[in-house]
């Protein structure tokens, strides 16, 4: 791994985004206000949303992550750039690794803004520890990097990438614990749901104030993070048949 | 510099390239030409190394093709533009130069050599396909690698354009680089010292256009290349 050609391959990135300001202006601005847009629907309950407000931190970066990355990087198969890199002295993990530092860059401003916001304007009173709340938010964005990457690798057009979203992304949604509590699942879906890189980030932000439970959901998360990571290096083939 | 023995080359059931077998010198100014569908594109991705090969050898400055030491050893320009569209000339190249560890005047100096230093700080999607598929070559000639390979880069393009690439590939050629260029044109078979005529993934000639026109007793070169179609089967 030579961090010269990762930082070549993460600012690379950073400026494609620069040319489209659209994009950055929705990545970073969506989850936002989708968390505002929570919070005035449950005004009439205030309750509900210091419980699912935080919660949602942990899945709105995932699916904004998730949907960017696996359309850019698929782009990045189609027009013949990928193909290009390959033919020059650059790693699939540097690769791989210079896509994850441009996007977990934007998945720090992403939940900065949205947990700022949420504790001032939107009125989330958590008591204390945001910190570990954004910790868990941006590995939210991270994880959706990961998997955007591993699955652009499926898909074989950008229409078909945006497809897996719902396939991919709502199950785990509906298995969370944000609709149901996950121990009141039935056993077979509770199975399903433990395993789930979503789960443990509600888990962690449900129980942020247990240091050793925080701490397990989110090595959980960092693995499930790695996982996705290497997954999508090993779909990178030099050749291709 | 390559060393083609026996190559075959499979995708999806369908053999494309039948023990293929040619040798090629630095210097050496190679027209790879036969109509689309007859494995041009398949045999430039197979030097490159980005090709799985069914069959046969294929060796680069001595190496197999596709080792990690010959990364960035060969320049190509793929059909497709293989720049990021989205990023300008200029952030383009730097970013490929920086992979490769060329200095940033070497940004300057290949836009030069494709005429491209005025439309520097233009995003690749504003240009027109002549012009994108001439960033695409100046970012194959970042580092001045010993063998380029042009997968129909003069096509679309205006007349006195594709006569000005012509003399680059002819200068680079005469400076020690190996070039293969492929096309379906050809009349291009006319710019090049050698002439590899490909149908159907087989090797139908291997020499020069002026050998060419003489065996077929023609002027035109797809005269040529029908009569010698016609006597081989």
């Amino acid at each position: 791994m030579n961090p010269r050609r990762i930082l070549f391959t993460t600012q690379r990135i950073l400026q494609q985004l620069r040319h489209d300001p659209r994009t950055i202006g929705l990545l970073l601005l969506v989850p936002s206000a989708l968390t505002g847009l929570l919070a005035w629907t449950l005004s009439g309950r205030p309750g509900t949303f210091q419980t699912i407000g935080p919660q949602l931190l942990g899945v709105f970066p995932l699916i904004v992550m998730f949907l960017v990355t696996s359309v850019i990087t698929l782009r990045e198969r189609t027009v013949g750039t990928l193909e290009r890199l390959f033919t020059l002295p650059l790693t699939k993990g540097e690769f791989i690794t210079g896509y994850a530092l441009a996007f977990a860059l934007l998945a720090i401003l992403q939940s900065i803004l949205v947990a700022t916001l949420s504790y001032t304007w939107y009125g989330l009173a958590h008591q204390g520890v945001p910190w570990r709340i954004s910790l868990v938010a941006l590995c939210a964005g991270l994880l959706g990097t990961a998997f955007g990457l591993a699955l652009s690798a499926v898909a074989h057009t950008e229409f078909q990438a945006v497809q897996f979203m719902p396939a991919f992304i709502l199950p785990q949604l509906l298995l969370c614990g944000l609709f149901v509590p996950v121990g009141q699942l039935p056993v077979a879906l509770r199975l399903v749901a433990d395993v789930l890189p979503m789960t443990a980030a509600i888990h962690a932000i449900s129980n942020f104030q247990s240091t050793s439970y925080y701490a397990g959901q989110f090595a959980i998360l960092v693995g499930f993070i790695f996982g996705g990571l290497g997954v999508g290096a090993a779909t990178l083939r030099r050749r291709t048949k | 510099m390559i060393d083609v023995k026996d190559l075959r080359v499979i995708r999806q059931g369908n053999e494309i390239l039948h023990e293929l077998s040619f040798r090629a010198g630095a210097g050496e100014l190679i027209g790879l030409l036969g109509p689309s569908g007859s494995g041009k594109s398949t045999l430039m991705r197979s030097l490159l190394g980005v090709q799985m090969l069914s069959g046969g050898t294929l060796q680069i400055l001595e190496r197999p093709a596709g080792s990690a030491s010959l990364r960035g050893a060969l320049g190509y320009v793929a059909q497709s533009s293989s720049v990021y569209l989205d990023l300008t000339v200029e952030e383009n190249l730097r970013y490929f130069a920086g992979i490769l560890h060329e200095p940033r005047s070497e940004v300057g100096r290949v836009l030069a050599v494709v005429s491209l230093t005025t439309l520097a700080g233009r995003v690749v999607s504003s240009l027109s396909g002549g012009e994108r598929t001439r960033v695409s070559l100046a970012t194959a000639l970042l580092g001045s690698p010993p063998i380029l390979v042009l997968d129909e880069p003069t096509v679309g393009l205006d007349p006195i354009l594709r006569r000005d690439l012509w003399r680059t590939f002819d200068e680079l050629a005469k400076s020690g680089t190996t070039v293969v260029v492929s096309s379906h044109v050809m009349d291009e078979a006319a710019h090049c010292a050698r002439l590899l005529l490909l149908r159907d993934g087989r090797l139908l000639f291997d020499d020069s256009p002026a050998k060419l026109l003489a065996a077929a007793k023609s002027s035109s070169y797809d005269e040529a290349f029908e009569r010698l179609i016609e006597s081989q089967s």
